[in-house]
């Protein structure tokens, strides 16, 4: 069964035209729960609130403010946030090619499959093009009312994607923080860390994990809507060393042993 | 996107978002553990705008009941499952995380991957871990030192407020980072939607886009691409109207309309968080919500200065003793209550 796509547009590369459709790559599997009154489990209504005088204000009334860090307000009227809307465009613009690897994993949002819109030779063309030179792109587009970066690549099958990207605003780097201070740190005791680090080591295989807790909750779910009770699993011990040194040392006896 | 709910979203539900810790518990590495808060790591806005009333007033958003016709207090709100006749099913947060009591106390490392290897479509959402007192900052350092020098991610699951998640541990620049995965039901194949089309793409097509690819390469990644001009423009909007004095109003104080988690900037709580000894005079987010409670369960907290604490801190003690009625007390009246329950 083929799924519907969201949005249709333009590659373009270069001088290079190509029209695709999007699809989504990912599905919603999670359980969402409703906040209700715990009196009479009437689903809740969220309502906007003047917390001085407690009167509620519909949402057509409202405007946007700005808080500096000086405690002014500044306000955005709705017409001047609507100016700041990007053009619409059917355009998905590739600005750069860039190695395959070179785009940092923190920048990846969402993932979305592309398929062609008409024939489907000129986008084979562009993977196969996309795989010779070991590159992939990275696109701008707006895509209802609002601008979107994003990586175009391949699948390993060869199903060419477009992976939204953060903005460099929306992401705090760590090299910015500042780490954690202290004493130095034993060397020895890193040289452990590092072998029982190595030990634990192996290749990520998506397929090994599963979420077996939203099926408990689903399980739950059912037995109360039953009116059965639920046993509920005790904490199994987990012991803990808080010698460090120590903690490493008994840690690796007990993988060695293990392997 | 708009059609997938950011996981955020039902975990921010009740507490407002904010630069708040959304988990705490401890990291476990063999027999080693460290108590960890976690952070988001990405602004959910570079720019947040508030919504305030036509008379600049800030809003805050209250949930009502609409047959009682009246604003509820958090004690009064439960999360119900709605079943297919319209019922729902009550489900406690003590229910929720008597399911899976280890995942929900520790992100226990078991397996060690290169990064690299995990495809892009993977990555969901990237979260800072802190430590979450004095005693964890050594095994902290340590861990994200051995991280860091072998380049390698520590994979593990973990529940936080009744979901699962998949998640790679990394340590970058001494900071521990955890970015969560998609499980791989959450992803589609491309067969699922219809592709690959079956199309041999002619060899003058691939050279021409050969020669497309070639006109735009670059060795690395551009940050200035990844610029979004909408902020650049907003925040050039804002400082205008600021530096000619219009559309500005000053703020009401914040006591009784906002939560100081909700002033500060995430970024600046990381770095109380990482850096404590540094910023000992900022004392509102210094210490983690864990330690908090930890304390307030009756062991080093004495002759605390109550008053000088601020209404959110009062609160999380009040939650954490179980302070009935917390939701609709004052500052003072949680002083009262807290001094009554022991904290």
């Amino acid at each position: 069964m083929a799924a519907r796509a969201m949005w249709k547009g333009v590659l373009r590369v270069a001088d290079e035209r190509v029209p695709v459709k999007l699809y989504s790559a990912v599905q919603d599997r999670a359980v969402h729960f409703r906040l209700l009154h715990d009196e009479d489990h009437v689903p809740v209504r969220q309502r906007l609130v003047e917390p001085e005088s407690e009167r509620i204000v519909e949402y057509a009334e409202t405007q946007r403010a700005f808080l500096t860090p000086e405690r002014d307000l500044v306000a955005v009227r709705p017409e001047e946030l609507e100016e700041l809307a990007p053009e619409p465009s059917r355009d998905i613009e590739v600005l750069r090619f860039v190695p395959t690897g070179a785009i940092d994993h923190r920048w990846y949002e969402r993932p979305y499959f592309l398929g062609p819109d008409g024939k489907a030779g000129e986008l084979a063309a562009l993977v196969a093009a996309m795989r010779e030179t070991g590159r992939e792109g990275i696109a701008r587009w707006v895509m209802r009312k609002k601008a979107y970066r994003g990586a175009l690549r391949a699948t390993g099958d060869g199903v060419p994607m477009l992976v939204t990207l953060r903005s460099a605003e929306e992401v705090i780097v760590a090299s910015e923080l500042g780490a954690p201070q202290g004493k130095p740190l034993d060397e020895r005791e890193i040289a452990m860390a590092q072998q029982l680090l190595s030990i634990l080591e192996a290749p990520f295989e998506a397929e090994q994990y599963k979420d077996e807790y939203r099926e408990r909750v689903l399980e739950l779910v059912q037995a109360k809507a039953e009116g059965k009770t639920v046993r509920h699993a005790r904490p199994r011990k987990h012991r803990i060393e808080p010698d460090l040194a120590k903690a490493l040392r008994e840690s690796l006896e007990a993988e060695r042993r293990r392997a | 996107m708009a059609d997938e709910r950011e996981n955020g979203e039902d975990l921010e539900q009740l507490d407002g978002g904010g630069a708040r810790s959304l988990w705490s518990g401890s990291i476990t590495f063999g027999l080693l553990s460290l108590a960890v808060d976690l952070f988001p790591a990405v602004r959910t806005e570079a720019l947040p705008l508030k919504l305030v009333d036509s008379s600049l007033r800030p809003l805050t958003r209250r949930y009502m009941c609409p047959e009682h016709d009246r604003f509820l207090s958090r004690d009064e709100i439960v999360r119900g499952y709605e079943l297919d006749d319209g019922e729902f099913v009550v489900v406690t947060d003590e229910e929720l995380e008597s399911l899976a009591p280890e995942k929900s106390r520790a992100i226990d490392l078991r397996k060690f991957v290169d990064i690299a290897e995990i495809d892009p479509m993977y990555f969901k959402r990237s979260y800072f871990l802190t430590p979450a007192e004095d005693e964890a900052n050594r095994a902290y350092r340590l861990l994200a030192e051995t991280m860091e020098r072998s380049g390698r991610a520590g994979i593990a699951t973990f529940v936080m407020r009744g979901k699962e998640y998949l998640v790679a541990l990394l340590a970058e620049n001494g900071v521990l980072r955890a970015e969560t995965l998609r499980f791989r039901e959450e992803i589609r194949s491309a067969e699922d939607v219809g592709l690959p089309l079956e199309a041999e793409p002619a060899a003058a097509d691939v050279e021409r886009f050969r020669r497309a690819i070639g006109a735009l390469a670059a060795d690395d990644v551009d940050r200035a691409l990844l610029r979004d001009e909408r902020i650049e423009r907003l925040r050039a909007l804002i400082d205008d109207k600021l530096a000619r004095g219009v559309d500005v109003e000053k703020a009401p104080e914040a006591e009784e309309a906002e939560d100081e988690a909700e002033i500060i900037d995430l970024m600046e709580v990381l770095k109380r968080r990482l850096q404590p000894e540094q910023r000992e005079a900022a004392p509102a987010a210094r210490r983690s919500a864990g330690a908090e409670r930890r304390e307030t369960a009756g062991t080093r907290d004495g002759g605390d200065d109550l008053e000088s604490r601020s209404k959110s801190e009062l609160y999380e003690r009040a939650k954490a003793l179980n302070v009935p009625g917390r939701s609709k007390m004052d500052k003072d009246e949680l002083v009262r209550a807290l001094r009554e329950a022991g904290g």
